[in-house]
């Protein structure tokens, strides 16, 4: 391994290919931060260009630098303007974004950083160390268990199901599923609910939901609440970033949450067919459950162990994604599967004799993952005041800068105007809800789930023929009975919590 | 009407051969040609557009060509704009394959490739049936054996809708060779490479996908082909047999070709045939397709309707006898 390790170092450390992950992670960056532009376009864009280099290490080191910026660039939009552009961002908006209104833009910013680099570099060298005997591990998952998995994913609403708050957070997790149904799913062939539309057969298109039900309804609260600013009081009034930095006692507070995520998001991110999305929720949703008491109560408030948790793991997993690929050739999402395009019109076949037949492609993928990941931190930790700054933007100004780069992002990805009309009829909803204090983030969540929880589980019935699958393999009813606890535990501790007060207060 | 249009289609096809012939002499063909990709960034038919544009920009036969991806409706969006705008799509082709003939059977968009004009047929991808590596399963004998002993644990998986491309080999094969092709279990993944995993993983014994993309994986030696939906064995990787040699008489192929808008122009169809038919002498030409893995399967104009209700018609047998349609 130490030899391969060198070969890689030897390519990738060259002027060359220096510049060109530089490059890479700049464009990524700034691209990404466009919503609707997520890393699977910008890659795509990418390859071309990447091709005429003709170097497989240089194209593909080109490419893991742009990956990674796009994934950093995509949290930037999430935490300053509630407008996650990808889905695996969407759980870095919730504690991010009320950070960022609490006026300590950019200490999160700062955070995000830092947890990518981490989930990023611990990743790699698990990719490294693991990736051979990971192949098998890819291959551990069945329908059956997919769809347990998707069912702990759900357990993240139980986040925003505060006192009282139940009820709404499921009828409002339950409409997401709903949604979700729209178009033509992978198990029918034929279109539902779409009323004839041929603009829903796809059904709704993510980008469109996310900036409907976070960007466009914060706007609007922007336009009717004067008071109410992008950065909180505070920090409008000077307009300067304060906080940049995280303090010691943060930083002690983030370590175990990074130390978990990453191997937690790693091993998510090597199933094809969970990936990014997937660990994030879930590691928003554990973190959470494994706080302590009075933590567990700022998340969806603005922890820093809410955000650093689905940014770790958001890149650890992305890491982790590479394992099928590299050594079976398998592309577990659709940005592996476009990379994978890219590696064969290079004459790389990714396969499990990619190790041996072309050591300096496998190693110069992971060496070219730490310089990444590397020049990423080094380029946006002096960035961050700048680009924190947007927020600083006079109110008049920045509104229609939120509202164009919304309505930008549901326009970018389909080049079709009714999703402008989509956007804006589901803005309008979701703000009323708002008022009516429904927690939106479930939605998204189920939403997002939705697809993959019916496709997997409609899977495991056909093969099954039946429920049986769930005590066929014990593995999908040991995750089911994860997801009952994540979800039961909470309440149980607040239940018990209040009948110790209870007695207390009896003289018990 | 329909019948006028059709009239002028084959008038507009006949008269290529004049044509093409002149101007195929490596000179500059068009001035500029815009694709109109039914899909997002990064799949098949963005590729294939791309790669067409690139070759063709590259070998000077055509000026400058830009790309629109418009996607949704599995397609039926950008078929629809194409009609919709007819006017103003002179130098416009949009990219389409074998989903095209499919969708419009099962109704999913309202038009069909006849409400169209037909450039030409491009390129094409043969099906495949294809087993882990260490299956027992060893040919396509085996595999209906396999289905014989126990229907209730056997499941071919593809990457397509029940109903869509990938179940109707499978379910072509399993006529062929005597059993009731709506027996069978079929299983369906959103794409191709969580059908993979599913297939190495155990969860399905077969799978029905590209020839191409099993053959990438073949030759890691993760996967054995069984059966090939060519006529004859494929060049690009001779190990894998045909179903035909095995007496099972299938034959399919995945094409991928262009279209323009109704009622455009002869001379500009003509032209845009003549750059197709041009393309293929070209070495940039030749890059783009092996980087790919394509097969050059050239279907210009009456050749490429003529292909198109064939496929039409043995797609709509099959879908009828299965209780698709």
């Amino acid at each position: 391994m130490l030899e391969g390790l060198m070969i890689g170092l030897s390519t990738a450390i060259n002027p060359f290919n220096l510049m060109m992950v530089v490059f890479g992670c700049i464009i990524g960056t700034f691209i990404g931060m466009l919503p609707g532009l997520g890393p699977m376009s910008i890659i795509a864009i990418m390859i071309p260009v990447a091709i005429t280099l003709g170097d497989p290490t240089a194209a593909l080191i080109l490419l893991a630098g742009v990956y990674y910026g796009a994934i950093f660039g995509g949290s930037t939009s999430s935490i300053l303007l509630n407008a996650p552009g990808v889905a695996g961002t969407v759980a870095t908006s919730f504690d991010g974004y009320p950070m960022a209104q609490k006026g300590m833009a950019g200490k999160a910013l700062t955070i995000a950083a830092v947890s990518s680099f981490a989930g990023g570099t611990i990743g790699a060298i698990l990719l490294m160390v693991f990736a051979p005997m990971l192949s098998s591990v890819a291959l551990l998952f069945h329908s059956a268990e997919y769809f347990a998995l998707m069912v702990v994913g759900l357990s993240a609403i139980a986040a925003f199901a505060g006192t009282g708050q139940v009820g709404k957070a499921l009828m409002m997790t339950l409409l997401g599923l709903i949604m979700a149904t729209v178009g033509e799913g992978a198990q029918f062939n034929m279109p539902r609910f779409t009323m004839g539309l041929m603009d829903l057969q796809s059904g709704f298109s993510f980008i469109t939901l996310a900036m409907a039900m976070f960007a466009l309804p914060e706007a609007i609260f922007l336009v009717m609440n004067p008071a109410r600013s992008a950065q909180g009081s505070d920090g409008a009034s000077g307009g300067k970033i304060t906080n940049l930095r995280f303090s010691r006692e943060e930083g002690r507070k983030m370590i175990p949450v990074i130390g978990r995520q990453s191997v937690q998001g790693f091993f998510i991110g090597v199933l094809p067919g969970a990936g990014a999305t997937i660990a994030s929720f879930l590691g928003y949703a554990v973190e959470r459950n494994i706080a302590p008491k009075g933590e567990q109560e700022e998340f969806g408030k603005g922890s820093i162990k809410g955000l650093a948790a689905p940014e770790t793991a958001n890149n650890a997993a992305c890491t982790g994604s590479f394992v099928p690929l590299l050594t079976l050739g398998i592309p577990g999402s659709g940005t592996t599967a476009i990379l994978l395009g890219a590696l064969i019109a290079l004459n790389v076949t990714p396969g499990p004799r990619l190790m041996t037949d072309e050591p300096q492609v496998f190693w110069a993928v992971i060496i070219s993952m730490y310089i990444g990941n590397l020049v990423l931190l080094i380029l946006n930790l002096p960035l961050i005041p700048y680009i924190a700054k947007i927020l600083a933007i006079p109110r008049n100004y920045l509104i229609p800068f939120i509202l164009f780069f919304t309505l930008m992002g549901a326009y970018i990805g389909q080049n079709n105007s009714t999703e402008l009309l989509i956007l804006v009829g589901f803005g309008v909803v979701a703000t009323i809800l708002r008022f009516a204090d429904y927690p939106l983030a479930p939605l998204l969540i189920g939403f997002i789930l939705g697809t993959m929880l019916e496709d997997n589980l409609s899977r495991s019935m056909q093969l099954a023929q039946g429920f049986g699958f769930i005590f066929d393999r014990p593995m999908a009813l040991g995750l089911l009975i994860l997801a009952a606890v994540l979800v039961l535990l909470p309440s149980y501790r607040a239940r018990r919590a209040a009948k110790r007060a209870e007695g207390v207060a009896d003289g018990d | 009407m329909k019948f006028t249009r059709r009239v002028m289609m084959t008038a507009a096809a006949a008269m290529v051969a004049f044509s093409g012939a002149a101007q195929a002499d490596g000179h500059q063909v068009l001035e500029e040609l815009h694709f109109l990709i039914p899909g997002g960034a990064g799949g098949g038919w963005d590729g294939t557009a791309r790669g067409t544009g690139e070759a063709l920009t590259g070998a000077g036969i055509v000026g400058t060509a830009s790309y629109e991806n418009m996607s949704g409706g599995g397609g039926g969006v950008a078929i629809a704009h194409l009609i919709e705008n007819a006017d103003s799509m002179g130098n416009t082709m949009m990219v389409n394959s074998t989903p095209i003939v499919i969708r419009s059977l099962t109704g999913v968009f309202p038009q069909s490739f006849r409400d169209l004009t037909l450039v030409a047929g491009t390129i094409g991808d043969y099906a495949a049936l294809v087993v882990g590596a260490d299956s027992e399963i060893q040919d396509m004998a085996g595999l209906v054996a396999a289905y014989e002993a126990d229907a209730g644990a056997f499941a071919i998986g593809g990457g397509s809708v029940p109903g869509g491309m990938d179940h109707l080999v499978a379910a072509m094969a399993m006529q062929a060779a005597d059993q009731d092709p709506t027996g069978f279990s079929y299983v369906a993944y959103d794409a191709g490479g969580a059908a993979m995993a599913a297939l190495l993983s155990g969860e399905i014994q077969a799978l029905s996908t590209g020839f191409s993309e099993a053959v990438a994986l073949a030759q890691q030696g993760e996967v054995r082909i069984i059966g090939v939906t060519a006529a004859d064995r494929v060049d690009t990787f001779a190990d894998a047999p045909t179903m035909m040699e095995q007496g099972l008489d299938v034959e399919f192929v995945n094409w991928r070709g262009f279209f323009a808008a109704p009622g455009l122009d002869d001379a500009t169809v003509e032209s845009m045939r003549a750059a197709i038919a041009a393309m293929y002498d070209t070495p940039e030409w030749e890059e783009v397709r092996a980087r790919n893995g394509w097969v050059n399967i050239h279907n210009p104009g009456a050749d490429f309707e003529a292909f198109l209700e064939a496929q039409e018609q043995q797609i709509g047998d099959l879908m009828r006898t299965l209780g698709f349609l």
